[in-house]
């Protein structure tokens, strides 16, 4: 990716914070921090990849993106135009660049509709009629995501997890979207049907040019999707670079204790690694820890990480928010 | 020497609507105290039925249980429930996957740990509950006086878990069986559970049962492997010998679908077509024929269940397939091993 | 705990402020005209007049319903028609056109008899109606179950007035078991009470245990499937332990809820079964002074009906919050 590029998404700043429960009486109501100032860029063609545990604020960011949600601060632009806070009517138009496809290929997919009716919503909603017709054009997309195209009358409960899954990408794929963010995409998935849809993911990139935020809590997964991948930790982005180099040298004591917590199913490779046990568990993002967030459980914190949040600096081709960076 | 627990033949049976459903189909295998079995599988290939099946639990539904467990001497399939309820809990517990879905939400996690203890101990209560901080303390919750008096969710995720391992471990049950155990959890969070499973093995000599789905965990805890597919064991050895030199088409095809991180992650990833069969309709012949890239003898694989048979003669690892075993060998180490 | 108590006290007065500003209003907008209704039977144009002034209905609506309200808190005089002032001690919800009492008077008088319906019949409704269901649960699909199931099905689709009626035509009129349904003080004729009583309660109870019954086994059984019933036994427990400990306690938290709107609602009056029986309750108080457009003694039955199902709510969710421990600290 060239730095002359504008990128396609761009993101800065970016906030969420949901109202949580009232304290007391007359309590002001908790605030939970879900996204807390990330900015990040897509450029045109390249998957992004998000990763980070339960609470990190992936998904959020993922939904503020598509603008399902609205920020609370920051802005996302999406190929030069701020779209942070528009309206319904005004996201009409860009729906159709901007689609997702969910985890759940069970819950995101009408039992009463036909495949062919959840795959044609997106033209109807838009009311827009492609060349050869609505049925024609999904019978097409049906064949890209490898279904059978016969299949247009068939309900949702009579394919399996992994078609499923198919048919939401079918629908996000139907009205030839520019940025597809893909949350959590195999993770509801077998173990031998994972590789089938990550397979069919990146030919899809590849073959329409498409661009993808895809989002996952699986390193391994992540790895062989995205081309540079983001870390996200309690509402914060921790470290982002290309692939190679924050798998290979990962600078945020976040991300290398992430990486060596990964299971690998080679039994020599078990014994070889460096272990990093992390203590604790993520802490709650309504009371999210002061300064640096990741210091209650890391093993290089001293007192400035208490005190000052880190900001996200340059090192090498990576950007690590660390004071004291591997 | 006799191995702790002996399972011979299990087959578990549900009687349904659409027919007999063959759940679990001839299951044979052992663990010895200290030693971890991983049982692996997809969702349908019945591992969790089988683990129910030890702990007796499908007594007094409708399933049919045949064959033959040994717990401790003892045989579960043709024992009564209050027979085997007395093991229950004391020789053999069990750990589920969703722990905020297995505590009682209406009671205390101390409560619950103290319960357990109690049914199978002259204790009094107060002595339990004693128990109970002492469990809490030794899988690491910090505070134990304190939480022990928290409802399950008022614990984090990882908590909970360690929970359940404090509850199953009160009475040092001999045989632990572990559900999925940390499916649910963050890997970070997993990493420590899977540690403390470790530990608390070496220190109380438990045998521990591992159910998952996932080949990087067995490959950190397990000693041995039975991967099951359609309710079948379809390959049983050592970590080393099933996770290294994989016989079977199905191991092959998840060992080289597997996202890893080491590799080029430009390749694609060689993915098993199809998905797997539903219970209700299981594949003749080798249930696994239709999604297999090696089917030679299309119309043998098709009709008849290959039997378990030994790679070599005296060693464990054993393989349920139609290939003859040359050919297998040359597969293997041309096509699959490179990907490894 | 106790703001939240405080909170849902302070709300509930609200909602009992504003419900008797709607009655007030309905009653008072009512082409009838109160004053007329008030006079009785030998009534001439000058004492409609004086009786306005008296029930002070010459001033505007809200100065009423003020001196209403006023009257329910520190009490207040009115001006007689005929004699000297009365004076009306708080809670004061003004006289019966038709009797002249003190609707207070009148309210406390019949709340025995209401009271004697509601607590006996709930008894005996959770008794019938949570073993039968427990009994359903644990033998599900054996003829026990069909048989208890099937009765709470034909039951909950029965009225009060039809079973009543028949009940009362069997053992009242035919067998002579029990005397005519009615009302004495407990206090003072225990076994009299007791008798007269049994209809009553057995009518309600039989319809309302339906409900329970049916209510506790879709409970017991939905809990039964539940991951820590499954965790129960894995940890083995018998399998009474399990049922009563685990199943039971978690199936009962909906029950109580529903209970206690029941049980609410019922000690406002229990219109029907007080009205079939002839048993001179709330309800029956509430119907009389409707059908005479009693208008002081509705708006009395009314807010007296509504400070039962408030405080019944009030009471179900702060016991929510000590059976559930996820309610009691959020």
């Amino acid at each position: 990716m060239s730095e002359l590029d504008s990128p396609i998404l761009s993101v800065r700043g970016l906030t969420k914070h949901f109202p949580g429960g009232r304290q007391g009486f007359f309590g002001k109501h908790e605030i939970v921090q879900a996204v807390d100032g990330i900015s990040f860029d897509v450029s045109q063609g390249e998957a992004l990849g998000l990763v980070g545990e339960s609470g990190c604020g992936k998904s959020t960011t993922g939904r503020l993106i598509t603008r399902l949600l609205e920020p609370t601060a920051g802005t996302v632009v999406f190929e030069g135009q701020d779209i942070s806070h528009f309206s319904n009517t005004q996201m009409r138009p860009i729906r159709s660049d901007l689609q997702m496809i969910f985890q759940d290929p069970y819950a995101s997919l009408n039992p009463r509709h036909t495949v062919g009716t959840i795959v044609s919503t997106p033209f109807r909603i838009n009311k827009i009629t492609p060349e050869g017709g609505v049925k024609k054009r999904v019978q097409e997309i049906l064949e890209i995501v490898g279904l059978n195209p016969e299949h247009y009358n068939r309900y949702p409960h009579e394919f399996s997890g992994g078609q499923r899954q198919r048919i939401g990408i079918a629908r996000a794929l139907a009205l030839r979207p520019k940025l597809i963010v893909a949350d959590e995409p195999v993770s509801a998935l077998d173990v031998s049907i994972q590789a089938q849809i990550i397979n069919l993911m990146k030919d899809l990139q590849k073959d329409f040019g498409l661009t993808f935020v895809f989002i996952a809590h699986d390193l391994a997964v992540v790895r062989h999707f995205a081309q540079r991948v983001a870390v996200m930790y309690l509402g914060n982005i921790v470290e982002i670079a290309d692939r190679d180099t924050l798998y290979a040298t990962p600078k945020h004591p976040y991300t290398k204790a992430l990486l060596s917590a990964v299971p690998e199913a080679d039994p020599d490779a078990v014994g070889a690694r460096e272990r990093i046990r992390l203590t604790g568990d993520v802490p709650n993002p309504i009371n999210p820890p002061s300064g640096c967030r990741f210091r209650t459980r890391c093993w290089k914190a001293a007192e400035i990480c208490a005190t000052q949040p880190p900001a996200l600096i340059q090192i090498g081709t990576s950007q690590v928010a660390c004071h004291f960076p591997e | 020497m006799s191995a702790f627990l002996e399972v011979k033949n299990l087959s578990v049976v549900f009687p349904t609507d659409d027919g007999r459903v063959q759940a679990v189909d001839s299951l044979s295998f052992s663990v010895e105290k200290g030693k971890t079995l991983g049982i692996v599988g997809e969702s349908g290939s019945g591992k969790s039925v089988t683990s129910l099946a030890i702990l007796g639990l499908q007594k007094g539904t409708r399933a049919e249980v045949t064959g033959e467990i040994w717990v401790d001497g003892k045989e579960i399939v043709s024992a009564t429930e209050s027979e085997v309820r007395k093991l229950r809990g004391k020789a053999m517990s069990m750990i589920f996957q969703d722990a905020l879905a297995a505590l009682h939400p209406y009671y205390t996690v101390g409560h619950q740990i103290a319960e357990a203890y109690l049914v199978h101990n002259n204790v009094s209560k107060k002595q339990a509950f004693a128990r109970a901080i002492e469990m809490l303390d030794r899988v690491g919750i910090p505070e134990p006086q304190k939480r022990v008096n928290d409802y399950p969710h008022q614990f984090s995720g990882g908590m909970r878990q360690r929970a359940m391992i404090a509850m199953a471990l009160s009475c040092n049950p001999s045989l632990l069986i572990a559900d999925e155990p940390t499916t649910a959890l963050d890997v970070t969070v997993q990493a420590q559970i899977l540690e403390l499973l470790r530990d608390l093995q070496k220190e109380f000599g438990t045998a521990i049962i591992l159910i998952t789905h996932d080949l990087g965990v067995v490959a950190e805890t397990a000693d041995d492997i039975l991967l099951m597919y359609a309710g079948k064991q379809i390959e049983y050895g050592t970590v080393r010998d099933v996770l290294q030199v994989p016989q079977h088409p199905y191991a092959w095809g998840l060992l080289t679908s597997i996202p890893r991180l080491t590799g080029d992650p430009n390749l694609p990833l060689t993915a098993i077509q199809g998905a797997p069969p539903s219970m209700i309709s299981v594949p003749s012949g080798c249930a696994f024929h239709p999604r297999c890239n090696y089917v030679e003898k299309a119309d043998v694989c098709a009709t008849r269940v290959p039997e378990l048979v030994a790679i070599e003669s005296g060693k464990s690892h054993s393989v349920r397939c139609h290939m003859d075993s040359e050919l297998r060998q040359r597969i293997f180490s041309t096509q699959v091993k490179p990907q490894l | 705990m106790l703001k939240y108590t405080l909170r849902r006290i302070v709300s509930g007065t609200l909602v009992l402020g504003i419900v008797s500003a709607i009655v007030f209003s309905i009653f008072y907008i009512l082409p009838s005209d109160p004053a007329r209704l008030a006079c009785g039977k030998s009534c001439t144009p000058d004492l409609v007049a004086r009786i306005q002034v008296a029930l002070e209905l010459d001033q505007s609506l809200p100065v009423q319903y003020g001196r209403f309200i006023k009257g329910i808190f520190v009490g207040r005089t009115y001006l007689a028609n005929t004699d000297a002032a009365r004076e009306c001690g708080a809670p004061c919800l003004g006289y019966s056109y038709q009797t002249d009492q003190p609707v207070t008077l009148l309210l406390m008088d019949r709340l025995p008899a209401t009271l004697s319906i509601a607590v006996g019949a709930s008894i005996l409704w959770l008794l019938i109606g949570l073993s039968s269901g427990i009994l359903s649960a644990l033998r599900r699909g054996t003829w026990i179950d069909r048989t208890s199931q099937g009765f709470a099905l034909a039951a909950a689709s029965l009225q009060i007035y039809f079973v009543g009626l028949i009940l009362q035509f069997i053992f009242v009129d035919k067998l002579a078991w029990l005397p005519m349904p009615g009302y004495t003080s407990p206090f003072d004729y225990p076994l009299d009470w007791a008798k007269q009583m049994v209809l009553p309660w057995v009518t309600l109870a039989f319809l309302l245990s339906a409900i329970y019954s049916r209510l506790t086994r879709s409970g017991m059984i939905e809990t039964m499937g539940e991951d820590f019933v499954r965790t129960a036994r894995a940890k083995g427990l018998s399998s009474r332990d399990i049922n009563i400990k685990h199943v039971l306690r978690a199936a009962m938290t909906p029950i109580v809820t529903v209970f206690g709107l029941d049980l609410g609602s019922l000690l406002g009056g229990a219109v029907i079964t007080e009205y079939v029986f002839n048993i001179p309750g709330l309800g029956k108080l509430a119907t009389e002074a409707v059908t005479n457009l009693d208008l002081p003694v509705v708006t009395g039955t009314v807010l007296f009906a509504a400070f039962f199902i408030i405080t019944a709510n009030i009471v179900v969710d702060l016991l929510y919050s000590v059976l559930d421990p996820k309610v009691r600290l959020s």
